[in-house]
């Protein structure tokens, strides 16, 4: 397993895997087989890829913790970067096919519906991190100052989900929703659990200790 | 065509419209496709629809307003892209799961404040009263809409037949709801069966439709089958489908988006530019299957959805920001 991630290989295959999605929905839109409403589908399907690629840039530590395959930190980078074109591709359709980006409609239409502002603040919060996703803008902020600018992906998550919830209210429909928010509960309790400051057998050492001073 | 009178509604060049010659020209040949070469599997696929299509005709309609001069939807889009959450909540589950309904036997149970109640079976509900096709256009609160050739007739003529008695002031609609045939039902997106009302004088409006087909066919399960209700200058969902009881009632009924939403679905829910969703603009629609695609530019939503001069008389004097 190990070999296999570290293989010359592996990052243009996850390279090609995570551009997949991209081709396919712009072979739909050329071939006109995104249904009835191609704009729609365009906007949210790119959405959704945007949530799928950020649980993937957030499972990366997790599971690295967890099966002990740190080469998977190789790949963290590409699947965060991906994200961010997902995050900027769903603007795009939102501003281009829906709005005709026209500034006032965009601007009435986030005063109607907030979640807007939330998924545009979300993606926003993202390009800091795009923009110092190399090595020389790690090596120029210092490790520390770097991991700390990096948690705003956390906010970015937490923000996420708030537009999808917030769109999918209009129709009570949260069963797609619920799996996503599941997916994110898991992966940043897992990192709020490690975070807290470790106390857990303090208690019982306690007691062995005052046992034994008896 | 700017040298017609304006009757309320926006005439689409004629060269836009495709005539029923050529629409039913082009399903022959797909069903020639379909029979005639025997194993070409991309022919029968092609004429799946086609083939199971039962031919449901009707005469034109005269009524005023009941033909809009634009462009029809695409009969594909029309029945692949649809709100009927008891199918499932997104627009393409429809089209994928209604095959399990089944249209037949089916009643409808007319019952209530009338002085003739009684349970119409389907076939007797067909013969009821002349066949037309009317062209309306359907507005979705989702912000989008379409132009559908529906068959069927006036509301007024059963409502006519039960002859309603002095209490009668709503009409309330009660849909199929049964979990062998509808796998959407299991979820608790809305409190099933699902109901609809109207008053009991735009239940009488001529333009209210009893819709047993469209395009020239009976209606596909997804779109409502056996029998569905059109009510053209109100949002989609008013417009109930796979009809199984009408009761005439002296309250205002309960419908199932205001028992979801109070504050976002009103029980009028007319289709007013003027007056938004509490989440999203009114103002604006994406007509669906327009030339220019992606691109095309949504189109200004009409007052009553374009049938104001048919319609605008029942809701004089009413504040329709108060009764949205």
């Amino acid at each position: 397993m190990k070999k296999l991630l570290l293989h010359p290989a592996a990052k243009p295959v996850l390279f090609v895997l995570c551009a997949l999605p991209f081709a396919w929905l712009f072979y739909g839109a050329l071939s006109d087989s995104l249904g009835a409403n191609p704009a729609e589908a365009l906007i949210r399907r790119s959405g959704d890829w945007t949530l799928r690629f950020l649980c993937l840039t957030l499972a990366v530590t997790p599971l690295r913790q967890w099966t002990g395959l740190h080469a998977l930190a190789r790949f963290r980078r590409m699947l965060g970067l991906t994200t961010f074109f997902y995050g900027c591709a769903h603007l795009l359709c939102y501003s281009w096919l829906d709005q005709g980006f026209e500034l006032e409609v965009i601007a009435r239409d986030i005063a109607k519906r907030p979640f807007i502002l939330v998924g545009f603040t979300a993606l926003l919060l993202m390009l800091p991190l795009a923009l110092t996703s190399f090595n020389r803008a790690i090596k120029a902020l210092g490790a520390a100052r770097w991991q700390a600018l990096h948690k705003l992906v956390y906010a970015t998550a937490l923000l996420g989900l708030l537009h999808f919830f917030w769109m999918r209210a209009a129709k009570h429909n949260f069963a797609e929703w619920s799996v996503y928010a599941a997916i994110l509960g898991v992966l940043l309790g897992w990192r709020l659990l490690r975070a807290l400051p470790h106390q857990p057998r303090q208690p019982q050492a306690q007691a062995l200790k005052l046992q034994q001073d008896r | 065509m700017h040298f017609l009178k304006d009757r309320g509604f926006t005439h689409a060049a004629s060269s836009e419209i495709t005539p029923r010659e050529v629409y039913e020209q082009r399903r022959r040949l797909l069903k020639g496709l379909a029979v005639g070469s025997a194993g070409a599997l991309l022919a029968s696929w092609a004429g799946r629809q086609a083939l199971a299509a039962t031919p449901l005709a009707g005469t034109k309609s005269t009524l005023p307003g009941a033909m809009a001069m634009e462009k029809l939807t695409p009969q594909q889009d029309v029945t692949s892209y649809n709100n009927f959450y008891e199918f499932g909540t997104d627009k393409s589950d429809p089209a994928r799961a209604a095959h399990t309904l089944k249209t037949r036997p089916w009643t409808v149970s007319v019952e209530g404040e009338v002085k003739k109640p009684k349970v119409y079976d389907i076939e007797e509900l067909l013969k009821l009263a002349p066949q037309e096709e009317r062209i309306y256009r359907l507005r979705c609160v989702e912000g989008w809409s379409m132009v559908i050739p529906w068959v069927g007739y006036s509301l007024a003529e059963l409502i006519k037949r039960v002859e309603p008695n002095g209490n009668a002031k709503y009409v309330q609609f009660i849909t199929l709801a049964d979990k062998a045939q509808m796998p959407g039902i299991r979820s608790g997106v809305l409190d099933w069966p699902y109901s609809e009302g109207l008053r009991l004088d735009e239940a009488m409006h001529p333009l209210a439709l009893l819709a047993f087909g469209l395009y020239g066919e009976v209606l596909p399960n997804q779109n409502g089958a056996p029998v569905r209700l059109v009510v053209p200058w109100k949002y989609g969902f008013k417009s109930a489908k796979s009809i199984v009881k009408i009761r005439f009632v002296d309250k205002q009924p309960k419908t199932s988006w205001q028992e979801a939403a109070p504050q976002e679905y009103g029980f009028y829910s007319n289709v007013n530019p003027t007056v938004d969703h509490p989440r999203w603009s009114q103002a604006t629609e994406r007509r669906i299957g327009e030339a220019g695609g992606l691109f095309a530019k949504k189109k200004p939503t009409l007052m009553f959805n374009g049938y104001e001069a048919q319609v605008g008389q029942l809701y004089a004097g009413m504040d329709l920001k108060k009764f949205y």
